[in-house]
């Protein structure tokens, strides 16, 4: 099993706790890395694939019952952080990230776990 | 021994079965033969592929347990006595096959239609041909004006070639529309810039000096082209069932019964390659229904096709076009509306009182009404069902809701009495609306009609209302959102309450709404103190006070938008509003507007937005006050103050009334003895006049007034309740509205005072706020890891000489609006 490739992105600490951030991987990737208020971490794609517009990052987070979700900023689609999957529309899904801290960096596999699963 | 079932074809109707037997019986050991090198896709949304949506997102596929997809690995023989399939790289033994192979794309014969630059318009893999060929084209012709060759037209243009439609067929969308439709959905569609030649058939096709040349059956008629895109139907692909015995219909597509069996019991078909008794069907919704009956079937039920409901509602190139039931019958009615491009006409029984059928051009709102009532009473009186006017009618029980699941109102009625209270609730419960979703503004008024009251809940983290939430806040002094849920809520959150709880603790403790935790909590406008636009970028607008500018402060407005080309509109509310600005330019932006004495403006969030002014004394002839200078003072006083939704004001000077105070939250307007006061208007999408609250009265009295009206809505409204609304719902409406603000009844004045003036004395300016603070600036990039890099997706075109989000903007045809129907063919070539 090949390891998936991971790129540092950021310090842990410059996340705030219940936002994301954007990140541009070096294949030109846009991933959204999101720090909940329980310092878990979630990366998913940065493209809101309604409004084709790279903004994912700008949601808001919270949760819809228990599942983590962040909120398109442009027409407010749920998508969960953990499979990326419109919970407003089960067809659409956002691509999931590997995501770990190490030494206090964030670093996110530039291979997806979609794409690997798959 | 696990049961091997081997499905040949992974299309739409495929992957439903999939979907319906894996979950009806895990047991089945499946196997899936694609010819395709990709899953399953959504073929129905096929041209979106040109308007950006990748093929990814027209995947449908999803991993199901205990079946195995081979792409690109297409069945090449069935052995039926061995039951096995075999394909060129291997051999599949089944106990049970299902053929879902679907259809090939027609090619009438025709001479020249094997040429470079012809092709079909089926599969992805097509589409991606015709891209490669359009590269550097200009033209392209459709044949086939139906439901498919206006698809692939869209798809045409969408690639920004001139297109020319030709259908054999005397209008287009025969097979569901009649000649007055066909004439109306024509007419539309040439606005639109494409051209359509009816009555028109191909008859050979030439390469000429690199280009094509069509010839047709007309004298004299031809076309010359870039390409040639034949969508003029399909045909079952039943060759590998007539190769290995099993029975076809006369008119091609495997034959089966209504269970979906072929003439070998071990053996089904279902979706466009089923012949059922004798009958191909085109659309997916029938397909579905096998896929269903077949699951269940292997399952050990006995299920049968419930027939076909054919009645179709689609979006063609932004035209609603609907058909349902019957297509003619003993009486039928119509109305036609040239000038709005309507069309609509309802087949009834010969004693007009049963809706047979119909079908709708142009305006397609009554679809889930009508459809619905096929085969009962006609629901409403016929003037305003055609006209699609107001229809206010209770269904029959039976009458069907949703066609594509066959979902009756009874059912669903059902479903709400054992506690279905939403939508959402109702889609999972019934599986009405999870197919076409064109049911579901029905579902919304049968929940309505089956007493649910809708909730005042925030939403599922919070019970309790808006207004519960901002006394709780008030009264125990709580001033973050972690504390606030919790004690009173449950959950981490989501974006309905904490912005709501964000508004609160601004409206009631003032500190920046970027500080500390409630940075979070921002929706993404008050995150980034700017209008977020469609493609990522932001749009900024400088306050403007009362709407008046000095000529200096317009020339640094000029001077920033040129330097971040930025496009520029006057507002509607006397402001100037520059979009496309990046993320990482906003404070850069914000800090020349400060050095020149602006402050950024609320044109966004739920805050006070502008006051508007006519020019009041200093210049008007009429004027009877000072209209702008109060203007100004009211701006000043009330800007920053976060509320349930937007806020919105305007003074006029005299009683004629040029900025239209009155239809906005609050409005003043001068008489000649001080100003009147006007609450509850608005505009939008209800407009509604503001009433008068108070006449005749001092400056003081006025601001002081407003100060309550003010700090009382924003004290007990609902979430996104707009003053007008709140006003009407208050118990005794606007007279009790001044009875709590004005004669102080409640005796809350001396509070609601304290508040505002808490307010105003601890306004201070957002913007500059950030551009001060290190930490603040820090979030405006595009990127954590590559601060100095600007989001490369966006792209902008130039329009009217500015600049546009690429891509958005429509192109602009000179051609003038026909009025009339055009029914007779034109005879002239092209």
């Amino acid at each position: 099993m090949t390891e998936p490739r991971f790129e540092s992105i950021c310090d842990f600490d410059l996340l705030i706790p219940g936002r994301g951030a954007a990140a541009l991987l070096g294949d030109g990737t846009q991933v959204a890395v999101f720090r909940l208020h329980d310092d878990s971490l979630y990366a998913v794609s940065n493209r809101d694939p309604f409004m084709r517009a790279n903004v994912i990052s700008r949601g808001i987070v919270g949760d819809r019952g228990g599942e983590p979700v962040v909120t398109s900023p442009l027409l407010k689609q749920a998508f969960s952080l953990k499979s990326g999957v419109c919970l407003d529309d089960e067809t659409v899904a956002l691509e999931v990230f590997a995501v770990e801290v190490v030494d206090g960096a964030v670093r996110v596999g530039a291979v997806s776990e979609v794409k690997a699963g798959a | 021994m696990s049961k091997r079932l081997v499905v040949i074809g992974d299309g739409m109707v495929g992957r439903r079965f999939l979907e319906a037997v894996t979950q009806r019986d895990p047991s089945w050991d499946v196997t899936v033969l694609c010819e395709e090198p990709r899953p399953a896709y959504d073929r129905v949304r096929l041209s979106a592929f040109f308007d950006g949506v990748s093929a990814e997102e027209l995947s449908l596929a999803s991993d199901l347990p205990g079946v195995e997809v081979r792409l690109g690995e297409p069945a090449v023989a069935v052995d039926r006595d061995a039951k096995a399939v075999r394909s060129e790289s291997g051999e599949y033994p089944y106990d049970k096959l299902v053929f879902a192979t679907g259809s090939y794309a027609f090619v009438p014969p025709m001479e020249g239609a094997d040429l470079d630059g012809v092709f079909v318009y089926r599969t992805i893999e097509d589409l991606e041909s015709i891209k490669a060929h359009a590269e550097g084209r200009r033209h392209g012709v459709v044949i086939g004006g139906g439901l498919l060759g206006l698809e692939a037209a869209n798809a045409l243009k969408l690639l920004g070639l001139e297109t020319q439609i030709v259908e054999f067929a005397p209008w287009l969308m025969a097979r569901q529309l009649d000649e007055a439709g066909g004439g109306i959905l024509k007419q539309h569609i040439e606005k639109l810039g494409i051209k359509v030649d009816c009555g028109t058939g191909g008859s050979r096709i030439e390469a000429v000096d690199g280009r094509l040349r069509m010839e047709t059956n007309r004298d004299g008629v031809a076309f010359d082209t870039d390409l040639i895109v034949f969508a003029a139907g399909v045909r079952p692909r039943d060759q590998l069932a007539r190769d290995c015995g099993i029975e076809v219909g006369e008119r091609g597509g495997i034959l089966t019964d209504l269970s979906c069996q072929t003439s070998d019991p071990d053996v089904y078909a279902i979706g466009e390659v089923a012949a059922m008794e004798g009958m191909c069907y085109g659309l997916v919704a029938p397909g579905y229904s096998m896929a269903e009956v077949v699951a269940d079937r292997l399952a050990g039920g006995e299920a049968t096709f419930p027939g076909a409901d054919m009645s179709t509602k689609l979006k063609l190139l932004g035209v609603d076009v609907a058909q349902f039931g019957a297509f003619d019958g003993p009486l039928a009615t119509t109305y036609l509306d040239p000038v709005n491009g309507t069309y609509a006409k309802l087949v009834l029984s010969d004693d007009a009182t049963t809706l047979l059928g119909g079908m709708l051009v142009g305006n397609a709102e009554p679809y889930p009404l009508l459809r619905a009532s096929v085969g009962g009473k006609v629901p409403g009186a016929l003037a305003d069902l055609l006209s699609g006017g107001e229809v206010d009618a209770a269904l029959p029980e039976g009458a069907q809701v949703c066609s594509c699941n066959a979902v009756t109102k009874g059912e669903i009625m059902g479903a709400i009495h054992e506690g279905c209270h939403d939508v959402a609730e109702l889609k999972a419960c019934t599986k009405a609306g999870t197919s076409c979703g064109s049911c579901i503004p029905m579902l919304k008024q049968l929940l309505t009609e089956g007493g649910v009251e809708v909730s005042k809940a925030v939403c599922e983290h919070f019970a309790q209302s808006r207004a519960e939430l901002f006394d709780i806040v008030k009264v125990t002094g709580i001033t973050t959102f972690s504390e606030l849920i919790a004690r009173y809520g449950a959950g981490v959150g989501c974006d309905l309450c904490k912005p709501t709880v964000a508004s609160i603790l601004a409206s009631l403790s003032n500190g920046h709404i970027l500080e500390g935790e409630q940075a979070a909590l921002q929706d993404t406008n008050d995150h980034f103190l700017a209008n977020l636009q469609r493609n990522g970028t932001y749009s900024v607008v400088p306050r403007i006070p009362g709407g008046e500018i000095t000529p200096e402060k317009l020339i640094v407005i000029g001077e920033v938008a040129k330097e971040f080309d930025l496009y520029t509109k006057i507002t509607g509310g006397q402001r100037i509003d520059m979009f496309g600005a990046r993320v990482e330019d906003l404070p850069k932006i914000w800090r020349k507007l400060v050095d020149a004495g602006f402050e950024s403006g609320h044109a966004y969030g739920k805050a006070l937005r502008t006051v508007k002014s006519c020019v009041g004394t200093d210049w008007c002839r009429y004027g009877v006050q000072d209209s702008v200078k109060m203007a100004i003072d009211l701006e000043l006083r009330y800007r920053g103050l976060r509320s349930p939704h937007k806020l919105k004001s305007a003074v006029s000077g005299c009683a004629r009334e040029c900025a239209e105070a009155r239809g906005k939250d609050f409005g003043v307007i001068a008489t000649e003895h001080g100003w009147n006061l006007y609450v509850g208007g608005n505009g939008g999408f209800t407009p509604r006049h503001a009433d008068l609250l108070l006449s005749d009265v001092d400056t003081e009295t006025l601001v002081r007034t407003i100060d309550r009206f003010l700090m009382f809505y924003i004290s007990t409204a609902d979430r996104l309740q707009r003053t007008s609304k709140w006003v009407e719902g208050l118990e005794g409406g606007i007279d009790y509205l001044r009875e709590v603000i004005v004669d102080d009844r409640l005796g809350i004045c001396a509070e609601l005072d304290a508040l505002m003036e808490k307010h105003v004395e601890n306004y201070a300016d957002e913007w500059k706020g950030v551009i001060d603070d290190p930490e603040k600036l820090q979030r405006f990039v595009s990127f954590v890891n590559a601060p100095e890099t600007p989001d490369p997706s966006i792209e902008f075109e130039t329009v009217r000489g500015q600049k546009f989000p690429a891509g958005t903007t429509a192109r602009s045809h000179a051609a003038p609006v026909a009025l009339g129907i055009p029914v007779t063919l034109r005879s002239e070539g092209k």
